[in-house]
């Protein structure tokens, strides 16, 4: 922390003495440049706002800002500019005294055409190069790369002399480049280095920049362009998959998370639970009442908020789970479509409950202070919610599969999968593990409720999103193997994320549940079934 | 191993295997198997559990696709494996399954009436009629399987035995070129047992017949050549004596 | 029995007193509403006509979910799809009749064309303007759906859960596909301020009731399509399909053309069911697309009673007379909780529906009072008319 101040402060200082050092340099241009704003012409206000600019004054920014703002005063009778701040307070611009006086009779706003307008914007932002605050210079050296003011150029020059931070230096070279590029006089060999630095900033304003140079430059300049062209498009192209590639990532792991208890109860049980979504629904209700205890006995623990919720959401869910499986869908095993119909009733029922504990409107999950913000990586922006729900995904994930093949549980799971009759003859409880099965699936999807808590709205209608988006995943993918649910789940989003693009969110929507239908008449048992030898039907 | 000392289109086979392998993730159900079945013949099929008995059936019947190897019907007329259930069926190959498996909700009557031999289109059905002919088919073969006191009984509250007795009506319904039959005598007592190899035998005067078999008592009843299938492929081949009495069967399969 | 004539086996006693019923219904509830005064404790309010109107619609849609789940065991999730296609085309219809008495008085376009700035007719609304070509397209549209849709996933065999799934997706896929104004379909707000069908005003008395006696005779005229089927040998080789389909193939029946055909004739009445809803609605919007909508028609089936027919128009009109009955009083709120019970309890404690319960413990009178038999299989287990046989497990 210290540090940073540090360098704050003598930013500010160097700052400070050089702005001194210009004002001494240049006394009067400031006042001397007033009165032309009082003559009520275009040529006259601009030629102001250069010299304003241009005087290193401490007074200009501000008068400047006023102008871009509309508050800038004149009275040509007085030869007066005054400042009016936002509650209605006249300043003298001159001598940046409050202005005690009687206002003079005409005083009238100083006019602006489009012309001045971007000059006055130019104007601020040569200014604000010499800002004491990093981010203001930083911005400011942006604003002259998108504007290519030529006027900054010596400002500029100065800012860049003066420049500590090596990010704001960077910046205000690339700005010096566009400058030097748009700048007929300009020689070829400072144009061609001017385009090393343009290319290695690389975004889709260098390629505008690059675009917009004139057809008549000398050769050189104009090969350099092409092949910087042509290397910033590769690299756009290529963050532009990288991004589409992380957005289905994120939404391929929400699906997953989605999906996975599904795969256990459908994939692994064969039992079509309709009301899954409604867990999920159940385990983000956890997360809010959780988070309501929280901010109400014990604020200071919010950051642990999702820690204590996801033990919890997952018992409840998991709990809510037994008593469907044990009350009715263990009267229901072979048959079904039935057993599809009575959770489907179930699913409505739990909507209901929570709709009459809860009431109707979306529930307010916070964010925890980890799970907020975000961070550039390249060319794209990195969210920690998103990048915290891959990581869960995973770890859910490799756990799930470490619980099926490493416990006890788990291989009494799969004996029962395999083959019921035989697993109930080796003494294991099938009726026990039907139960806990279902509760491990509905728990899972607890969990999940926890995770889309944090990117979703948390309503009575939350699962009913997902449930035939996780049938979907679950059916592709393949039923009763959780890899290609890993696998299902992973495609879908990404193949989601690349169509939108083309097809926009809806129709690429479409595009892949017609895709998954045409794709089940393929391939009825999804991309990873497992061919066992033919039972007769 | 018996080679087979005809090729597919010489044959006078009506069923024709040869070298027929499928496998199943990795294991092998059928390898390599070869046989044939004249016209007019029975045959017994034996083996251990996994031999590939039902893979067989299934290869047959067009339900499972050989891997390798060719399947010919009729004087090699037909190539099975590029066929589906439905043209197999229709090209005259009646099947029945292990497990019993007559339309439960139908009566006997109605059982029979979809077996019978007729256009099986969409159109055919909807607009069909039952004709004094047909009425006497279904009673022959009734008559067949000593089950017309039941015509208009539900299938599903038949007995065991009957049920198995009706599905082999309706394979006669069917008046199929070739019966497959899969352990007709499961579950039977032993009177039923051998009014059912009866049976086969009085079918076997008309028709090519194919029975799976377990129960010994039973095949040394019918009284045919017999096969013996194991880890997919024919371990032994000859009358009843014979193969009971081959060391590899005895090993593998009958116990000593 | 198979001997006795078509005419004979179509209208068993049950089928005929069904349709003694709904003529006796069509009759009295127009002479109730237009003959009696509105002072009389007898009328019927208008209002009750178009509800009643709705039901009978709701009850040719239960019919025909039950002519494929009840008969061939293919439980659509996704029937609600062909409802609306068929009430869209309706609705187009409609559309084009209401000319230049819109808000914007275009004589072409329907004013939610007008307000999207559209300058001129998609071609898929051409001719809606017709009648006929309207009628024509209520069938045709549904049935190549169904035709295209059953084509593919029956001759993949995709059979059980996994059809029902998939159904249900098509009618997701349609849904988020609707509520796009660029579809074409007046988007989220559908279609709606209808005038008149056929010159008539839709809103008039007189209209009403000639909608429902229409429909009542459209439901009597797919009631006796469906009993046809049932009744005749193809409807064996229905049941044959349902109860063992791999059975019925090795016996040489093309099972997935028997499944096409039932499939296409199917959402053909559904689309009817839709068309006939949608002037008495007075308007037709992508929510009858969500795949809720279409689940719960299947309820109604489930509740009356599956493969009886009967039952099915029996259960849309309990279950949607129950729907009234809660959602416009105070126990609205109590409504999903009874429709979910609904589900759950008609699966466990009422498999074979009202009216399958009612034959079955007939039947079981009349065999107590023949003679008492050996039949030991009779386990009480075995399925029985109208529950179909256990349905292969999603794990085979």
């Amino acid at each position: 922390m210290r540090s940073l101040f540090e360098r704050f402060a003598i930013a500010l200082l160097v700052a400070g003495l050089f702005a001194a050092h210009a004002t001494a340099a240049r006394a009067g241009a400031y006042e001397d440049a007033l009165p032309k704003l009082t003559l009520d012409s275009f040529s006259d206000t601009a030629d102001a706002i250069d010299a304003i600019a241009g005087s290193g004054n401490p007074l200009a920014p501000p008068l400047l800002q006023a102008l871009k703002d509309q508050r800038l005063l004149f009275s040509a009778e007085a030869k007066q500019v005054l400042i009016k701040s936002a509650d209605g307070k006249l300043t003298d611009a001159a001598t940046g005294q409050p202005f005690t006086a009687a206002p003079p009779s005409d005083l009238d706003n100083v006019r602006l055409n489009n012309r001045l307008r971007n000059l006055t914007d130019a104007a601020l932002g040569s200014l604000t190069l010499m800002a004491g605050d990093a981010g203001k210079r930083y911005g400011a050296a942006q604003s002259v790369f998108k504007s290519r003011d030529a006027s900054a150029a010596a400002a500029l020059d100065k800012a860049i002399a003066a420049e500590k931070d090596a990010g704001v230096k960077k910046a205000m070279l690339e700005a010096k480049a566009a400058l030097i590029l748009t700048d007929a006089g300009a020689a070829a060999a400072d144009k061609v280095a001017a385009i090393a630095v343009i290319r290695d900033r690389g975004d889709q304003d260098s390629l505008a920049l690059l675009q917009s140079l004139p057809a008549d430059a000398p050769k050189d300049v104009i090969a350099a362009a092409a092949d910087a062209r042509a290397k910033i498009e590769r690299n756009l192209a290529l963050w532009n998959t990288v991004q589409n590639f992380w957005y289905g990532l994120s939404l391929g792991s929400v699906l997953l998370l989605a999906a996975i208890g599904l795969a256990i109860t459908f994939g692994v049980m064969g039992v079509i639970n309709m009301a899954h979504g409604e867990m999920v629904m159940l385990g983000a209700y956890v997360t809010y009442v959780v988070q309501d205890l929280i901010r109400a006995r014990y604020p200071g623990l919010f950051d642990y908020s999702l820690a204590i919720a996801l033990p919890l959401a997952f018992l409840f869910s998991a709990l809510v789970g037994i008593i469907i499986e044990r009350s009715v869908i263990r009267f229901l095993y072979g048959r079904p479509l039935e057993t599809l119909l009575a959770t489907w009733g179930i699913s409505l029922v739990l909507q209901q409950a929570v709709r009459a504990a809860f009431g109707p409107t979306n529930k307010e999950v916070g964010n925890p202070s980890w799970m907020s913000g975000a961070f550039d990586l390249g060319g794209i922006l990195i969210t920690y919610n998103r990048l915290w729900i891959i990581v869960f995904t995973a770890i859910v994930f490799v756990a799930l599969l470490a619980m099926l093949r490493f416990t006890r549980l788990g291989l009494e799971m799969r004996a029962v999968t395999q083959n019921r009759s035989m697993a109930a003859a080796v003494g294991i409880r099938t009726a026990r593990i039907d139960a806990l099965t279902f509760g491990l699936g509905s728990g899972i999807a607890g969990i999940a409720g926890v995770a889309l808590s944090q990117i979703d709205n948390v309503s009575p209608n939350l699962g009913q999103g997902y449930i035939i988006d996780s049938f979907m995943v679950v059916v592709f993918g393949g039923v009763g193997n959780l890899w290609g649910t890993l696998v299902g789940a992973l495609t879908l989003g990404i193949a989601n994320k690349f169509l939108e693009p083309f097809a926009g969110a809806v129709l690429g929507k479409i595009a892949i549940l017609v895709f998954i239908i045409l794709f089940i008449q393929k391939r009825p048992r999804g991309m990873f079934a497992l061919k066992g030898r033919a039972i007769e039907a | 191993m018996t080679t087979v000392e005809y090729n597919a289109e010489t044959t006078s086979a009506l069923l024709y295997l040869d070298g027929i392998s499928v496998s199943f993730d990795g294991f092998k159900a059928l390898n390599e198997l070869s046989f044939v079945i004249e016209p007019g013949e029975m045959r017994a099929i034996i083996g251990p559990n996994g031999a590939g008995k039902t893979t067989m059936m299934d290869v047959i019947t067009g339900k499972t696709r050989p891997d390798t190897g060719d399947v010919f019907f009729e004087q090699g007329k037909y190539d099975l494996s590029t066929l589906d259930e439905t043209e197999i069926a229709t090209l005259g190959i009646g099947r029945k399954f292990q497990k019993p498996t007559v339309f439960e909700m139908h009566t006997v009557e109605d059982n029979l009436q979809l077996a019978l031999k007729n256009d099986r289109s969409v159109k055919a059905t909807l607009f069909w009629q039952s004709s004094a002919e047909q009425e006497a088919r279904i009673d022959q073969v009734l008559e067949t399987v000593r089950l017309k006191h039941l015509r208009s009984r539900v299938a599903g509250s038949l007995s065991h035995g009957q049920k198995q007795w009706l599905e082999i009506a309706m394979l006669l319904a069917q008046d199929p070129k070739l019966l497959l039959v899969d352990e007709p005598v499961a579950g039977m007592t032993d009177v039923e047992t051998m009014q059912t190899a009866e049976l086969l035998r009085e079918i076997n005067k008309t028709k090519t017949v194919v029975v799976v078999e377990h129960d010994m008592a039973f095949v040394r009843e019918l009284g045919v050549k017999v096969t013996c299938l194991h880890e997919g492929s024919v371990l032994a081949e000859g009358s009843i004596d014979q193969v009971s009495t081959n060391d590899r069967v005895v090993e593998v399969y009958l116990g000593r | 029995m198979m001997t006795s004539h078509p005419l004979i086996r179509m209208l068993d006693r049950g089928a005929t007193l069904f349709l003694v019923l709904l003529a006796a219904f069509a009759i009295a509830i127009p002479v109730l509403n237009l003959l009696v005064p509105a002072s009389s404790s007898l009328h019927v309010s208008t209002y009750l006509v178009a509800l009643l109107g709705k039901y009978i619609c709701y009850g040719l849609l239960a019919l025909s979910i039950d002519l494929i789940w009840g008969y061939v065991g293919i439980l659509s999730l996704g029937h609600g799809a062909f409802f609306a296609l068929g009430g869209y085309a309706m609705g187009m219809y409609l559309m084009r009749q209401i000319g230049t008495r819109g808000v914007y008085a275009d004589p072409i376009l329907p004013d939610f064309m007008v307000f999207l700035n559209w300058k001129e007719l998609p071609f898929f609304w051409y001719g809606f303007q017709h009648f006929g070509y309207a009628m024509f397209m209520v069938l045709f549209v549904p049935g190549a759906l169904a035709f295209v849709f059953g084509w593919f996933a029956f001759r993949s065999r995709v059979t059980g859960v996994y059809l029902s799934i998939i159904t249900q997706a098509m009618t997701y896929a349609l849904l988020l596909g609707f509520f796009r104004n660029n579809f074409g379909f007046g988007g989220n707000n559908g279609l709606t301020d209808f005038k008149d069908i056929l010159g008539f005003n839709v809103q008039a008395e007189a209209t009403r009731n000639a909608l429902l006696v229409i429909s009542c005779i459209a439901l009597a005229i797919c009631f006796l399509i469906c009993r046809a089927i049932v009744t005749s040998k193809f409807g064996k080789v229905l049941v044959a399909i349902r109860d063992a389909e791999a059975r019925t193939r090795f016996m040489g029946y093309r099972v997935e053309s028997y499944k096409l055909f039932v499939f296409t004739v199917s959402a053909c009445m559904a689309g009817v069911a839709g068309a006939l809803y949608v002037p008495q609605v007075g308007i037709i919007n992508p929510s009858e697309f969500a795949p809720g909508n279409s689940i719960e028609a299947v309820i109604w089936v489930a509740v009356g009673g599956r493969g009886t027919l009967i039952g099915a128009v029996l259960g849309a009109f309990v279950v949607n007379y129950a729907k009234t009955f809660f959602t416009t009083g105070l126990l609205a709120p109590y409504w999903l909780f009874v429709l979910g019970g609904l589900f759950i309890g008609t699966t466990l404690f009422l498999p074979r529906g009202i009216v399958g319960t009612w034959t079955h413990w007939r039947a079981g009178v009349k065999e107590k009072s023949e003679a008492a038999r050996s039949a030991a299989a009779e386990d009480g287990m075995l399925p029985t008319a109208g529950a179909p046989a256990t349905q292969p497990s999603a794990a085979e």
